[in-house]
């Protein structure tokens, strides 16, 4: 299945950006055959509902798990329309976020764990 | 004529022009425009007679009519409405009631309703006839509420509109199609860079200004410097005195308490007319 982390870079090396909606990439990676790829994150420099459309870019790509710092209410809403699992709290590089997920370390979340606007003006 | 005051920085003083000017003046109209902390009539003391709800139209989807195609996802410049699994979702909040959804749904699935973001009330003291806005708490789009005091100008009178602080939309709408705008700004860095920012802005829509140096006697020269520079008017300097603070603290006018102050604010306003043909462009 495919699994999108926010991400502060392009690489796997890159740490986890903790903010959804404004996190600079997305890194799409495939739990089947340990492929990835970085999408740049059109939404990152919104002024507003950036949460809201990085949820539908999100949607858009068939990804069906997101592995994140926080996540606000409004994308919450637009990812759980989606059908997509999201996965908040990660810290660390991307590649280690993806193994604890792989080891089942994350829960699934069940609700947005941060206010809207937890991620502007953040860096 | 429109005088709008604007300042870029906030808490240079505003309010306290607008309401000291209304007062100097006879005939005189003034707007409080700063819809988000409105406090003009708390020196105007007006009373007032009418209160009207602003609405906003915000859309809503039916479902039967409805099937997907995401449209309404792709006018929507402000994120409120996104489609996901052929779905709607909106977001009310982050809604400005620009009705471009409805317009351009290709299947008329979406229809209007109204939300209330805010309320108008209008009154006067005297002669001086007094309109403002409040947005309600919780809503963020200040300038549908702005606009609706702003229907309530009548040209006839000298017209005094106090706008809120900053340099985006709601002081665009503020300011806009105003005759005149009274920047105050205050000699302190922060003040300067502010007053430069807010310059910018009424240069764009253009828009001839003027300059109020509040505090004039505090901070540094370097306003006075970017003035001079910029071939800006200082239209009025006030210094920094306690007498005054202590007037405004009470919510009382300084031209009631300290005459002399009438003739200067009627000086500001013969200035003003001498460079409302003058658009600032540099």
């Amino acid at each position: 299945m495919k699994v999108a982390i926010t991400s502060s870079g392009p690489t796997l090396q890159s740490n986890v950006d903790p903010r959804f909606g404004r996190c600079p990439y997305y890194i799409i990676y495939d739990t089947e055959d340990g492929s990835f790829k970085a999408v740049e994150n059109k939404s990152s420099l919104a002024a507003g509902g950036a949460g809201i459309q990085a949820g539908q870019n999100i949607s858009d790509m068939k990804v069906e798990a997101v592995i994140t710092g926080n996540v606000g209410p409004n994308a919450f809403r637009v990812l759980s329309a989606a059908s997509i699992k999201i996965y908040s709290g990660a810290t660390g590089s991307v590649k280690d976020a993806i193994d604890k997920f792989k080891n089942g370390e994350y829960k699934e979340t069940a609700g947005p764990d941060v206010e809207s606007h937890f991620g502007m003006g953040r860096k | 004529m429109i005088i709008s005051v604007a300042s870029g920085k906030g808490g240079t003083g505003k309010t306290t022009i607008a309401v000291n000017l209304a007062l100097s003046l006879s005939d005189v109209q003034l707007l409080d425009c700063d819809v988000e902390e409105p406090n003009c009539h708390i020196f105007i003391k007006p009373v007032f007679k009418s209160r009207n709800a602003v609405f906003i139209p915000v859309p809503v989807v039916n479902q039967n009519k409805c099937d997907g195609c995401g449209r309404c996802q792709e006018v929507c410049v402000y994120n409120a409405v996104v489609v996901v699994n052929k779905k709607v979702l909106l977001f009310p909040e982050l809604c400005h009631g620009c009705g471009s959804c409805t317009y351009f749904c290709p299947h008329k699935a979406i229809e209007e309703e109204k939300k209330e973001i805010g309320v108008i009330e209008i009154g006067k003291n005297g002669e001086t006839q007094f309109v403002h806005g409040k947005l309600n708490i919780g809503m963020m789009m200040s300038p549908p509420v702005i606009r609706a005091v702003k229907k309530h100008i009548n040209r006839k009178k000298t017209v005094i509109i106090d706008a809120p602080p900053g340099t985006s939309c709601p002081v665009i709408t503020a300011i806009k199609d105003t005759d005149f705008v009274i920047l105050v700004t205050e000699p302190t860095p922060f003040g300067l860079n502010d007053l430069s920012l807010a310059v910018e802005v009424v240069r764009k829509l253009g828009i001839s200004f003027g300059v109020i140096i509040n505090r004039s006697d505090l901070g540094n020269k370097k306003t006075d410097e970017y003035c001079a520079a910029e071939n800006i008017p200082v239209l009025m300097r006030i210094p920094f005195s306690k007498k005054i603070a202590e007037i405004y603290s009470r919510g009382d006018s300084i031209v009631k308490v300290l005459p002399e102050y009438r003739e200067k604010f009627q000086e500001l306003y013969k200035k003003i007319e001498q460079n409302k043909n003058q658009p600032g462009i540099k």
